[in-house]
């Protein structure tokens, strides 16, 4: 073969010279979990949630009560060893609850983000892509969305469809759908004018199969780790959403109803509210680091 | 005229122009990015076309493969005007019509393996092509373009600047085209990987008959490569002619001053180079139509000017 | 040969990635003297602009780390500056000029606001007489009307003006040394002339010493007095312009000077470019040896497992020195004869 040229092993050195700091290799999956693994609070994050999520699946075997089980004995009862958080305004054990409580703040978080993304990925998508008076329809739509704080946009659709977790969910999920369709729209802009999409139409690719196999693969990442986010803020959400009395409905727990209750019970036990803030706290900062983490690691040009 | 010397690719009065609108949206002026362009390219054949930032060669490009349709003038390829074509029947067409970019860290999809890259021309042209009769064509392009079919698996990220120009190459001489623009193909690419390059696009040639629009600004490599070349300044060819009368016999002031730019690669000339040649002034090359002053070579001057 | 300029001893500079440190520069040493013109020559990854951002103190450290060396300017070592000292340098004795006048200069500030700010840090000069001294520079890059044009911002200049202003930035406190870096690259070819004709003019006036570092041989024939070619973080030749291009003793600025095109002849009579095979080498792990030997068709085992050192070429210009361990003549003689 007259172009026989001896095949070097790839270089490493992709990036010009000049632009030292950049020497980075985005992509596969093992070059991914390294990157992630030297960020040591992402894998605190990473680890905290995992284990939240453990114990929400596995809450009917750890809970040492059931969590809707009156005690007249355990009234408001302090911290013990028979009951370590203590006891709520009915005697419920605060324990049983935290641990049941997390399927609710966690499944509203997972499942109202998942709502949130299948709705405006789909719709960014085509915003994005489409252009033209679609784009401009969607892009209005979102811009008045936007335009209301996400918290109150939650509580009146929540009020609006009737007090119940599931509700909390849509709700939750409706309102955090517009960020999605705004970061979508922007990331299928931005990867559409990149060179390989201009060589995917030189190749007589239809339009579809550009979407579909050339930019939703390239934007996945940023709507991974704005997803993470988000998971974090819904959490909030629905312990707000809970306090207000708009979400889980009592006896059920959840961290955000419990709450709700122990606001008239501060002085006398302070244990009820304590224990579900720290969860509330803990799970959000976890999302949040595990979220923050994600983004260094799938862009290393975010890296300080 | 013999079947050989019919042309794979004819240009007519090729005109891009952009609207720029004023702040209140309006149409205020036209921007002519190209205009009345004419060419011929012949089976076989490598037409240069080079001229400075500014002086619509890569837009040529983008509307010869009809990425970026020209505004008017038609463009006949293989005796079909391509603007007749509906869009379906385009994305048929581009198996016979290919492109090579210049950024090829840009080219190539980050998320998608070399192999499939490739394997692409065949999905959406060759759909009788079996999974395995597909893996061992994009085995044997790999081959042919000096890749080691082993790496197929890789990412981009993991191929170097030369390494990913033979992907795109293999991508693109994968349905056997008659035609590919090769728009500044070695530019990002480095001094000892552009040879490399050059000479398999050459090799290729020979080989499949084709034909290359090759878009550049390497002055020196553009008359190694190409057979004849097209000079262009402001959207206009002002110089058209056989490679070697172009450089040796330049006609147009404009083609003058862009030679006489060119570092040489050789200490005392270059220097002498440097030594004599004085301050070039931005004055407006003159411009008039496109008149054969030699048989094959075109020189845009004022009618009476052309000594 | 004047007095020596710039020092530069062992220069060893890392980056740190999550794939491993990249060994950018690796042990460069040599020596500039006052107002001569040093022409660096190499690809990506070769190290050339990497270890003169790395003595400046303009590589960002993390992930970059110098990890050995000295760079004496006037006899004081750079690397063992403080910053706020090295700010002075930087700017004032030593200026520089980079690849991208569009990104290098603000979009925000006029540029007379850009030339004045080093002429007043480092110069002391008051607001008058810094905007005088900013209207004679633009005089001396030749851009016209330079009164009235230094209220303007840059979008208002063109490519090859923008360049021009970046070089009447580098030359504003009369430096010793002008360092520019890819300067004329993003030009277009009559720019670019207009550019390297600027510069020797200015060294003509001025007598700064000069380390223009380009991958372009051609402007390197014709600007400099010696020339130095680096590959993978070393410097593997290195002599005076006209000894480098006729008798180059290194395999691979032969390589590089043989890719060029061949323009004698008709075209029918051409000869196939000669090519440099494979690519560069990953610098997270450099080749044991001479790091152009798995390239090369002249190395010998030796070259493989062992770096040779920078030393005279034997029969060669004094000040043409060579890392090689055979002995590139010979094997061309015997290669013609076959």
């Amino acid at each position: 073969m007259s172009t026989g040229t001896p095949i070097a092993e790839p270089a490493g050195l992709a990036a010009p010279a000049g632009t030292p700091a950049l020497i980075q290799e985005p992509g596969t999956l093992a070059a991914f979990w390294r990157r992630l693994r030297a960020r040591k609070s992402a894998v605190a994050g990473l680890v905290i949630v995992g284990l939240l999520i453990l114990m929400a699946v596995s809450a009917p075997w750890i809970a040492p009560y059931d969590p809707t089980a009156t005690d007249w004995a355990n009234v408001r009862g302090h911290p013990s060893l028979a009951h370590p958080f203590g006891g709520d305004e009915v005697g419920r054990d605060v324990l049983s609850r935290i641990i049941f409580g997390a399927r609710a703040s966690l499944g509203a978080g997972l499942v109202s983000v998942a709502l949130a993304v299948s709705l405006g990925l789909p719709l960014g998508l085509l915003a994005g892509y489409a252009g033209g008076w679609i784009d401009g329809v969607i892009s209005r739509l979102t811009d008045a969305l936007l335009a209301i704080p996400f918290l109150i946009l939650a509580i009146a659709l929540a009020a609006f469809l009737g007090p119940s977790l599931v509700n909390a969910m849509i709700a939750i999920g409706l309102s955090a759908t517009s960020t999605f369709i705004r970061l979508t729209r922007a990331q299928v802009r931005a990867v559409a004018a990149e060179e390989f999409v201009e060589a995917a139409r030189a190749m007589g690719n239809p339009p579809w199969r550009i979407a579909r196999v050339h930019i939703l693969p390239n934007i996945v990442p940023a709507i991974l780790v704005q997803a993470t986010l988000t998971i974090a803020a819904a959490i909030i959400a629905e312990a707000s959403l809970s306090f207000l009395g708009l979400g889980q409905q009592p006896p059920e727990p959840s961290w955000g109803a419990m709450l709700n209750t122990a606001k008239n019970f501060m002085d006398q036990a302070p244990w009820m509210a304590i224990w579900p803030g720290l969860s509330i706290f803990l799970a959000v900062l976890a999302f949040n680091l595990f979220g923050d983490g994600l983004r260094d690691a799938l862009d290393p040009r975010q890296r300080t | 005229m013999s079947r050989r010397d019919y042309p794979v690719v004819s240009v007519r009065d090729l005109s891009k122009h952009y609207p720029l609108r004023s702040w209140w949206g309006g149409k205020a002026s036209v921007f002519r990015a190209v205009e009345g362009v004419s060419f011929d390219i012949r089976p076989g054949e490598t037409l240069g076309l080079v001229g400075e930032s500014g002086s619509g060669k890569s837009t040529i490009g983008r509307a010869v493969t009809m990425l970026n349709p020209p505004t008017s003038g038609t463009i006949a390829f293989e005796g079909t005007d391509l603007a007749k074509l509906s869009a379906g029947a385009m994305r048929k067409m581009r198996a016979r019509i290919q492109i090579v970019f210049q950024d090829p860290y840009a080219a190539l999809n980050p998320r998608m393996s070399a192999g499939d890259y490739v394997a692409e021309a065949f999905k959406l042209h060759r759909r009788d092509m079996g999974r395995s009769e597909r893996r061992e064509a994009v085995a044997a392009l790999f081959q042919r373009v000096g890749l080691d079919p082993r790496f197929m698996g890789r990412y981009p990220h993991q191929f170097s600047g030369g390494q990913r120009q033979r992907i795109c190459i293999a991508r693109a001489i994968a349905l056997k085209p008659s035609f590919i623009v090769a728009d500044e193909p070695i530019a990002a690419l480095d001094v000892s990987i552009q040879a490399q390059v050059v000479n398999l696009l050459q090799d290729l040639q020979d080989e499949m008959g084709l034909s290359y629009l090759f878009i550049s600004h390497d002055l020196r490599m553009v008359r190694y490569l190409c057979h004849r070349v097209a000079v262009l300044w402001r959207g206009r060819i002002v110089e058209l002619a056989e490679a070697d009368a172009l450089y040796e016999d330049p006609r147009h002031p404009y083609t003058r001053r862009l030679l006489a730019a060119v570092p040489v690669p050789h200490p005392a000339e270059e220097r002498a180079r440097l030594a004599a040649r004085d301050l070039v002034g931005h004055n407006e090359p003159p411009d008039g139509p496109l008149t054969e002053v030699v048989p094959g070579h075109w020189v845009a001057l004022p009618t009476g000017q052309h000594a | 040969m004047k007095k020596p300029l710039l020092d530069v001893r062992d220069l060893a500079v890392a980056f740190d990635t999550d794939g491993g440190a990249v060994h950018a520069v690796n042990g460069v040493s040599y020596t500039l003297h006052e107002g001569e013109t040093l022409g660096i020559v190499g690809e990506s990854g070769s190290g050339k602009s990497v270890h003169v951002l790395a003595m400046l103190g303009l590589i960002p450290r993390p992930p970059g780390r110098i990890t050995g060396g000295q760079v004496l300017f006037e006899g004081r070592d750079l690397l063992a500056l403080k910053e706020r000292d090295l700010r002075k340098i930087r700017g004032g004795a030593i200026g520089f000029v980079f690849q991208d006048p569009m990104s290098s200069l603000n979009p925000g500030m006029t540029v007379a606001a850009q030339i004045v700010e080093p002429l007043r840090i480092h110069l002391g000069l008051d607001a008058r007489a810094a905007r005088a001294r900013a209207k004679d520079l633009l005089d001396l890059v030749r851009i016209p009307n330079a009164g009235a044009r230094l209220d303007q911002y840059p979008h208002e200049f063109s490519g090859g003006q923008r360049q021009r202003v970046m070089i009447a930035i580098g030359l504003s406190c009369r430096p010793k040394l002008l360092i520019a870096d890819e300067a004329t690259t993003a030009l277009d070819v009559t720019v670019q002339a207009e550019i390297v004709a600027l510069v020797q003019e200015l060294k003509r006036e001025l007598g700064m010493a000069i380390i223009w570092i380009t991958h372009d041989l051609g402007v390197v024939a014709g600007i400099s007095d010696t020339v130095q070619v680096m590959y993978a973080g070393r410097i593997l030749e290195r002599g005076p312009v006209d000894d480098i291009f006729s008798d180059p003793r290194n395999a691979y600025t032969l390589g590089l000077l043989r890719s060029l095109p061949d323009l004698s002849g008709g075209r029918a009579g051409r000869r196939r470019l000669h090519q440099i095979e494979g690519a560069p080498p990953d610098m997270r792990h450099p080749p044991p040896g001479d790091p152009f030997a798995p390239r090369n068709a002249f190395a010998t085992p030796r070259c493989r497992a062992e770096m040779p050192p920078l030393v005279q070429a034997p029969g060669a210009a004094p000040g043409h020195l060579v890392a090689a361990w055979y002995d590139l003549p010979k094997l061309l003689a015997a290669e013609a004869a076959r």
